[in-house]
């Protein structure tokens, strides 16, 4: 018996029908769980951007989120200009499908950023971003956008949300990170988190980004408080990437023309 | 091993031959997956479906396997469930999957699936590999959760995500052990736990190979 199946012939019938059997197995395995998987995906931004807007409640089901998150308008924003551009002009049908992240890889679709400017440390931005918005009786209420930087050990990918005075921070949070569990991994402490509730980006001028992490804390009568957050603790590197991050995208690289146009009423 | 009761084959790997305390197997996602219990359950779970599947597989089609691919049809075989499990977890468990991110595939990896593949489902029957693979998947996980209890309770002071120990950092008294986040605890703890299981079952203790010799000797002077 051990002769018959070690034959050339025998050996590479078993591997055929080993490879067609298991390619069947996984493939089928793939197309059945897509829908489901595409689903929790969804889901899982919707969540993430809700919850940087402070609007998550908690262990609210599915149906609400999706609910809640019905509310938003998603909107393409050419970031040089910040004017919004039409689905189509980035070539997709539907504002949810594009993918700003992947666009930041693709040359047509991104601009390198001088390393004297980046402060957020990713190389290359894309010129279109996603952001949602929030729009109540015709006045634009709130603002979610998307952020990301280099932290210590890994991109920090997340929102800010901001009120309608385009200043004020309402919520941030980080979804996908990769900072040390204890220390950096602190960004996604709810107490910590809260601190950024009610902060100011800008100074009074309005012109460039003031958001500052500090250590000690902040006392309720130190100057600039209102743009001033508590680092955390052993966590150094990790505080500055998130000051420099938020730095970074409220400045004239990226968002500050659209927030500008928001609060001359342009938009 | 050909005569090996049901009842044997399924409980052996769980003391008295466990595949990481004895056999010092599958270390690495024992220092990954082991932060917090709800996802240790879950890659523990996986890794009992993907070692019992897999020898069920092996062991099915072992007359039929040449010799010469035997490892590659294992592995292929392995590496397929693994990536269905992978599929189901996206599906069905999404959250968790994520914080899981590489290591359910990294089971394709796991020394002990493969181990056993190789070293029981070859030699013994679909029924008997089957428990074979759920008891050393049961090995891995009592470990697993063994040392995920403690670093989830000293290192976040929680279980299950539920805040036993309020944590400074959120107002309460427990100044958590960062330490116990990193994968290098895993490790003293699962020395703690093979120094405590081999305190229980001596004959565990192996042989010393060799013996050291003196530094120096007297006969210089």
């Amino acid at each position: 018996m051990a002769k018959a199946k070690d034959t050339v012939s025998r050996t590479l019938l078993v591997a055929l029908v080993l490879s067609v059997v298991f390619s069947v197995v996984v493939s089928t395995a793939a197309v059945v769980l897509r829908p489901a998987q595409i689903m929790n995906q969804n889901l899982d931004i919707k969540t993430n951007i809700l919850a940087a807007a402070g609007m998550l409640k908690e262990g609210a089901s599915a149906e609400e989120i999706e609910e809640e998150f019905s509310r938003f308008d998603v909107r393409l924003l050419d970031l040089d200009s910040g004017n919004f551009v039409e689905p189509s002009d980035v070539g997709v049908e539907d504002p949810m499908k594009y993918d700003m992240y992947k666009a930041a890889s693709d040359p047509q679709m991104s601009t390198n950023i001088p390393s004297s400017e980046d402060k957020a440390g990713i190389k290359r931005r894309p010129n279109v971003a996603k952001i949602y918005t929030l729009t109540e009786n015709d006045e634009l209420v709130r603002v979610v956008l998307p952020v990301h930087g280099y932290g210590l050990w890994s991109t920090l990918y997340g929102f800010v949300s901001l009120e309608g005075d385009a200043n004020t921070i309402e919520g941030l949070g980080f979804y996908d990170h990769a900072e040390t569990p204890g220390l950096g991994g602190e960004v996604d402490n709810p107490r910590w988190k809260s601190q950024w509730v009610g902060k100011e980006v800008y100074g009074d001028d309005l012109q460039e980004p003031q958001v500052r992490l500090v250590k000690g804390g902040v006392s309720s009568d130190a100057a600039d408080r209102e743009h001033k957050v508590d680092a955390l603790s052993g966590a150094t590197l990790t505080s500055r990437g998130v000051e420099q991050l938020v730095n970074y995208w409220m400045g004239d690289r990226g968002y500050a023309p659209f927030l500008k146009k928001l609060r001359e009423g342009e938009v | 091993m050909a005569d090996a009761s049901a009842k044997q084959v399924l409980f052996e790997p769980i003391f008295s031959n466990n595949p990481i305390a004895l056999q010092i197997l599958g270390i690495c996602s024992a220092l990954a997956v082991t932060t917090s219990m709800n996802v240790t359950l879950v890659m523990c779970a996986a890794v009992i479906a993907v070692t019992a599947f897999s020898n069920l597989a092996v062991s099915l089609v072992r007359t039929q396997i040449p010799g010469s691919i035997r490892i590659i049809v294992q592995m292929t075989i392995i590496a397929s469930l693994v990536i269905v499990v992978d599929q189901v977890l996206k599906a069905y468990a999404y959250e968790i999957s994520k914080q899981l991110s590489v290591f359910v595939g990294l089971i394709i990896t796991n020394c002990i699936v493969m181990g056993r593949a190789e070293g029981f489902a070859m030699k013994n029957g679909p029924y008997l590999s089957f428990l074979d693979g759920i008891g050393n998947g049961l090995g891995y996980s009592v470990l697993l959760i063994f040392v995920a209890f403690f670093r989830e309770l000293l290192g976040a002071g929680s279980l299950f995500g539920v805040s036993l120990m309020p944590v400074v950092n959120e107002g309460g008294w427990y100044v958590p052990n960062g330490l116990l986040l990193l994968p290098p605890s895993a490790f003293f703890i699962i020395g703690l736990a093979i120094w405590g299981l081999r305190t229980w079952k001596p004959e565990q203790i192996e042989e010393p190979d060799y013996k050291m010799s003196r530094h120096t000797t007297k006969e210089a002077f």
